[in-house]
């Protein structure tokens, strides 16, 4: 018997309630004090997006500052040397970098942040379920360089033996051969960026399966579904596209995490497939650690490549929003 | 007749409409006997690694009940088991590291934070050696995220009253989708953003305020957004009595609208704060570090707590490693105090929604 038994089913899905303070004109009355203040909150609007603006141009101009002086090819060369004569330096090891890292990031975090947010909406004990969801709340707010810290200092020594396995048993697809130094590698970053994108994919997540329509789950149960069923044929259809904009917002924290990466990598100019052993770079890391040996003419090579990092998250953000807007009964994304 | 004798129960598996079920004790004790199976694996083949123990009693617990539970149960069932124990497996494979994140923060820094440590600079102190401590750091990140709450706080409220009150047409949809999207931009390029304008175009140098105006533009958009789930929380009938009783719309806002939200806007301006206070990134291209003790945010190098982590692990030896657990143990705690009073204003001063 399933003992899974809920209270009465809310109301359907709130009809469309009215927009807050939208009774009225939306002038207000036309008096001095009513067009000051619409002025006011109107500007803090348009500084908003004015800064969006300005971070766009002022990158721009100072990347095409740098690009024009680079004489390697910006987007396949390895090595970063912007201050030598002449600046020679490209993106292809970072974007590798980058884009590796986050992939692993993603496989490991997706399907552990989807179970604990079913976890916290479906199989926790209901007493258990608001602390649990409190202490995910404070994953997400502990400072990314404590991470960087205890990434470096305890999670790489505490690596090595699980790579050494992976070696032996794995070692022969070449991603996955390890020569047993300090594993300051890819994988690493991977796995500790999944540790810090977890909270905000799990909150999502866990926002959209609340919401899942109470009737469908009951009539599962009705029909004698098991609980496995119940979510599979219930919840996950209805939550999917919240998933997949959960999974975007925590892939753009993946790609711009420098502090993490910064002390957990053991950067250098080479692009290999062997993500267990040291080496290689993000966009975001490379800036970090370059930045205090940069001079005038290094900060504008920086700069381009923190364009193409600001790009990258403009474009994944922005198609997670997009995603996110067009389910209208679900708002309140990062709250 | 037998059939009187039989028990319901009886009766059901007799019909074969009663499954045969594992017993309330069972994954329990299955999970006992895959993790002594692991101990005894982990001993045996003599793994070092805790964390390799732990993966091989996690697999063999959720394998070994999948096929006792499809042997008993079926295998609707046993998928079923399948998930619950997936999903418990998750839940404990993410608990793990933040325990052990605290543990090692709490046991590593609690060597050498003391009063002496709260209230010294790095003026003089050789990397190599004990001694030191965070007092510059602690009071340059005040600052600096002073500073960048004074700017960011009124024009993210001000937004947020503009989207929610006012917000009308393209402007409005525009303002809402880039502060989504700002939400996301990395810490990093804000830094970089502020390097460009305001230490290269305009000449200034490395300075606390430099600090301030990247942390400023990391902080406006959680604002606005926090800001704006409470103002739509105030329930429209305060609006309309208040306007009903001739009251322009401004004065609305500013006496009815805002005091009933002040107590989830004051949380909401508190954790954003919390975020900002860790960020690292952009300070250390724009505040640049400074051991000694600077108490003018508007000139020259300063230090910041979170950049005094990256520097103390930089540094790369155990005197140095110390005091980075330590500082780090500060900032966790610093963070962790606003987040609990943020949570508690919030409980106090609920908004009265009125349903």
């Amino acid at each position: 018997m399933t003992t899974d038994i809920r209270t009465p089913a809310p109301p359907p899905p709130q009809a469309p309630k009215a927009q807050p303070g939208h009774l009225t004109s939306a002038k207000g009355t036309g008096r001095l004090g009513d067009k000051i203040f619409l002025g006011f909150s109107r500007g803090a609007g348009i500084t908003l997006l004015v800064l969006m603006g300005a971070i766009a141009v002022f990158l721009t101009i100072r990347a095409v500052m740098a690009l024009s002086k680079n004489e390697g090819n910006f987007f396949t060369t390895f090595e970063w040397n912007a201050n030598s004569t002449p600046p020679v330096f490209g993106i292809a090891v970072l974007a590798f970098g980058t884009i590796v890292s986050s992939i692993i990031a993603m496989l490991i975090a997706v399907p552990i942040a989807v179970a604990i947010a079913l976890f916290i909406t479906h199989y926790a004990p209901r007493k258990l379920a608001t602390p649990i969801a409190y202490v995910i709340d404070l994953l997400a707010a502990i400072p990314s360089i404590v991470y960087g810290l205890w990434g470096a200092l305890f999670l790489v020594p505490h690596l090595t033996g699980v790579y050494k396995w992976l070696d032996s048993w794995l070692g022969w697809t070449v991603v996955f051969s390890y020569d047993g130094g300090a594993a300051r590698s890819l994988m690493t970053v991977g796995i500790l960026l999944a540790i810090m994108i977890l909270p905000i994919i799990t909150n999502v997540s866990r926002e959209v399966f609340a919401q899942a329509p109470k009737m469908h789950e009951e009539a599962a149960l009705a029909l004698g579904a098991t609980r496995w069923e119940v979510i599979r044929t219930a919840v996950l259809p209805f939550g999917r596209s919240g998933v997949i904009s959960a999974s975007m917002l925590g892939l753009g924290r993946a790609l711009g995490e420098t502090m993490a990466v910064a002390t957990v990598l053991s950067p250098s100019a080479i692009l290999s497939a062997k993500i267990l052993e040291p080496g290689g770079g993000t966009f975001a890391q490379n800036i970090a650690s370059a930045f205090k040996e940069a001079g005038e003419f290094g900060r504008d090579a920086l700069i381009a490549s923190g364009l193409v990092l600001f790009v990258i998250t403009l474009l994944v953000n922005g198609a997670a929003r997009l995603i996110i807007a067009r389910r209208k009964e679900y708002s309140g994304a990062n709250g | 007749m037998t059939a009187t004798t039989m028990t319901p129960a009886d009766r059901a598996d007799h019909l074969g409409i009663h499954q045969p079920r594992l017993p309330k004790w069972g994954p329990a004790v299955i999970a006992a006997g895959s993790a002594a199976v692991a101990i005894a694996i982990g001993l045996v083949a003599g793994l070092q690694s805790k964390i390799q123990w732990g993966l091989i009693a996690a697999i063999l617990f959720v394998i070994g009940q999948y096929v006792i539970a499809s042997r008993v149960e079926g295998r609707r069932q046993a998928k079923d088991r399948l998930a619950t124990a997936l999903v418990w497996v998750a839940f404990l494979l993410a608990v793990v590291p933040l325990a052990s994140l605290i543990y090692e923060t709490i046991a590593r820094g609690i060597k050498v934070l003391n009063g002496y440590f709260l209230t010294h600079s790095m003026n003089g102190v050789v990397t190599i050696q004990p001694g030191g401590g965070v007092y510059h750091a602690l009071l340059g990140t005040i600052e600096q995220v002073a500073i960048a709450t004074l700017i960011a706080a009124p024009i993210g409220l001000l937004t947020a009253i503009y989207l929610v009150e006012y917000g009308k047409g393209k402007l409005a949809k525009a303002v809402t989708f880039f502060v989504d999207v700002m939400t996301g931009i990395p810490s990093i390029v804000a830094g970089l953003f502020i390097l460009s304008v305001w230490i290269m175009m305009l000449g200034f140098g490395y300075s606390g305020f430099a600090g301030s105006l990247a942390l400023a533009i990391l902080m406006m958009p959680t604002v606005v957004r926090s800001t704006e789930e409470m103002l739509k929380l105030v329930p429209n009938e305060l609006r309309e009595a208040s306007y009903a009783l001739g009251v322009p719309k401004w004065k609305t806002i500013l006496k009815v609208v805002l005091p009933t939200s002040i107590g989830g806007i004051t949380t909401g301006v508190m954790l954003s704060i919390a975020r900002i206070t860790g960020e690292t990134a952009p300070l250390l291209l724009l505040v640049f570090g400074n051991p000694m003790i600077n108490n003018n945010p508007f000139e020259g190098a300063q230090a910041s707590l979170p950049l005094y982590i990256y520097e103390q692990w930089a540094n790369g030896n155990e005197a140095s490693y110390d005091r980075a657990w330590a500082a780090a143990l500060v900032l966790i705690a610093f963070v962790m105090i606003l987040n609990l009073v943020a949570r508690g204003i919030a409980r106090w001063k609920s908004p009265k929604t009125g349903r």
